[in-house]
């Protein structure tokens, strides 16, 4: 037993120690980290494949959930360094701290909101008139508060005059973010839900009712800016620099994303 | 202050530890009785969900109660809705608060004087009777510290609620939901009103049941 012990915290020990030593290991490659929305997913797994083949020695490791979550979290000191938000407010919010870089925000990208179903039930829902009948049970958006697209959602069902009917009846399921939604309304558990048109996109399991109305929502704009801690990081620069340029841009498009003129 | 997850949170463990109270006795009344090593995988399974990670039992839950799943087109067509309904909170916290009843009942029947029992069936008492006459009210003290641990277990379900019922605000959201959601959300101050309204209910409940056990064993 005593023996067991000791090798116990001998592993232990090596374990902490090769931990510690873990990054001069790697002093020849260098890794940065961004924190994505998590409609931008796809895309950005593809630009990161395609900036490895630029520069193999750098591994960008992308964080994805709600741009609130991710703004809460660097808040919180997330070893972030370039943050691409799905909504300019999240983003004024991180600036107004003190946490993004001076002069580094660009809007770069534009979605649409869109309403989607499970595939096969297209004749339950023609419109968004019909989430107020009594047979639609459950809609899924994301959380208003840290999900901008619920944010958006939210917007637009109260510009429609809909929203304190349909929160008041408990039809609304919170999701924790947008992917949440497609994957509620992809299994079947939800019989509607507001996502972007990029995401209904990437998903052979739902179709899309209809685009939410103009103007029943602020315009679906993507800053992405670096982080205060990544000022001096010329990695980080060199891949945001990559992130608006003509290549990335390409991919982002391929996905249905739109550009901000 | 919108108080609907006190609520939902309240609702959903009473019922859950209604249903902990019957199936946790029942089930350790079971494996009392089973011999040999059946009794080791018994006891196991029931044990599962208390050292489970809760989102694997979200996950068991959603594969049984989904709406493309057997049961729960049968539960859909008699017009019984688990998934993203209060129904659902019930489910997941009936499942995390079943092994603390199972466990210490069992602990409290195993605890019983054997001769008492062999007497009861010579004297030719039914099994069911010495169940209800003799087991029961000799477990009492293992039965109530149990379905209390239950109940304040049920009340703190966080990870299988979540993934079974969502988060419905007015429907499903419990207090642990809230708080989530709140700090999610960036709400701290909301979030903060929970943390403290859930742990004077939990802090209560269980200086409750020490109290009430030290009074008992006076006696």
């Amino acid at each position: 037993m005593k023996k067991f012990i000791f090798v116990v915290s001998l592993l232990l020990a090596a374990s902490f120690l090769s931990a510690g030593t873990k990054k001069s290991k790697t002093a020849g490659s260098s890794s940065i980290v961004i924190s994505a929305a998590a409609s931008l997913t796809n895309a950005m797994n593809e630009i990161i494949v395609l900036y490895k083949k630029a520069d193999p020695s750098l591994t960008v490791t992308p964080v994805y959930g709600a741009s609130g979550t991710l703004r809460g979290q660097i808040e919180q000191g997330a070893p972030a360094d370039i943050f691409f938000s799905a909504a300019e407010s999240h983003m004024k919010k991180l600036s107004d701290e003190g946490f993004v870089a001076d002069g580094t925000i660009c809007r770069l990208l534009k979605n649409e909101v869109v309403l989607i179903v499970p595939k096969g039930a297209e004749n339950t829902v023609s419109s968004f008139d019909s989430l107020i009948s009594d047979s639609i049970k459950q809609i899924a958006i994301g959380e208003p508060a840290s999900v901008p697209a619920g944010a958006y959602a939210k917007e637009t069902l109260a510009t429609l005059g809909m929203w304190d009917t349909l929160s008041a009846a408990g039809k609304l399921v919170y999701a924790k973010d947008v992917r949440q939604v497609l994957t509620y309304v992809e299994q079947g558990e939800v019989q509607a839900g507001l996502v972007y048109s990029t995401d209904a996109a990437v998903s052979n399991k739902v179709s899309v009712v209809c685009n939410a109305p103009a103007d029943s929502h602020k315009p679906v704009i993507y800053p992405v800016a670096i982080l205060k801690t990544a000022a001096d990081n010329a990695e980080a620069k060199a891949f945001y620099t990559f992130l608006c340029s003509k290549d990335a841009l390409a991919v982002f498009a391929k996905y249905g994303f739109l550009t901000v003129q | 202050m919108d108080l609907t997850p006190l609520y939902i949170s309240l609702r959903a463990s009473v019922y859950a530890t209604v249903f902990a109270f019957i199936c946790g006795t029942l089930a350790a009344w079971a494996v009392i009785h089973i011999q040999g090593k059946l009794r080791a995988v018994a006891d196991g399974v029931f044990t599962l969900p208390l050292v489970l990670p809760p989102t694997v039992l979200g996950f068991f839950l959603l594969c049984i109660f989904g709406t493309r799943s057997l049961v729960g087109q049968v539960l859909l067509k008699a017009g019984i809705r688990i998934v993203f309904d209060w129904k659902g909170t019930v489910a997941a916290s009936s499942v995390v608060a079943f092994p603390l009843v199972y466990r210490t009942v069992r602990a409290a029947f195993e605890q019983i004087d054997e001769s008492i029992l062999n007497a009861a069936q010579t004297l030719g008492i039914s099994g069911w009777k010495i169940f209800t006459r003799i087991l029961i009210p000799s477990a009492r003290p293992g039965i109530t510290a149990g379905t209390i641990l239950a109940f304040t277990r049920a009340l703190g379900e966080f990870g299988a609620t979540l993934m079974l019922a969502g988060d419905i605000p007015g429907k499903t959201e419990t207090i642990p939901i809230a708080i989530w959601s709140a700090a999610y959300g960036g709400d701290m101050n909301r979030a903060l009103v929970w943390v403290i309204i859930i742990v004077a209910i939990s802090f209560a409940t269980i200086t409750a049941m020490n109290l009430f056990g030290q009074g008992a064993k006076r006696k």
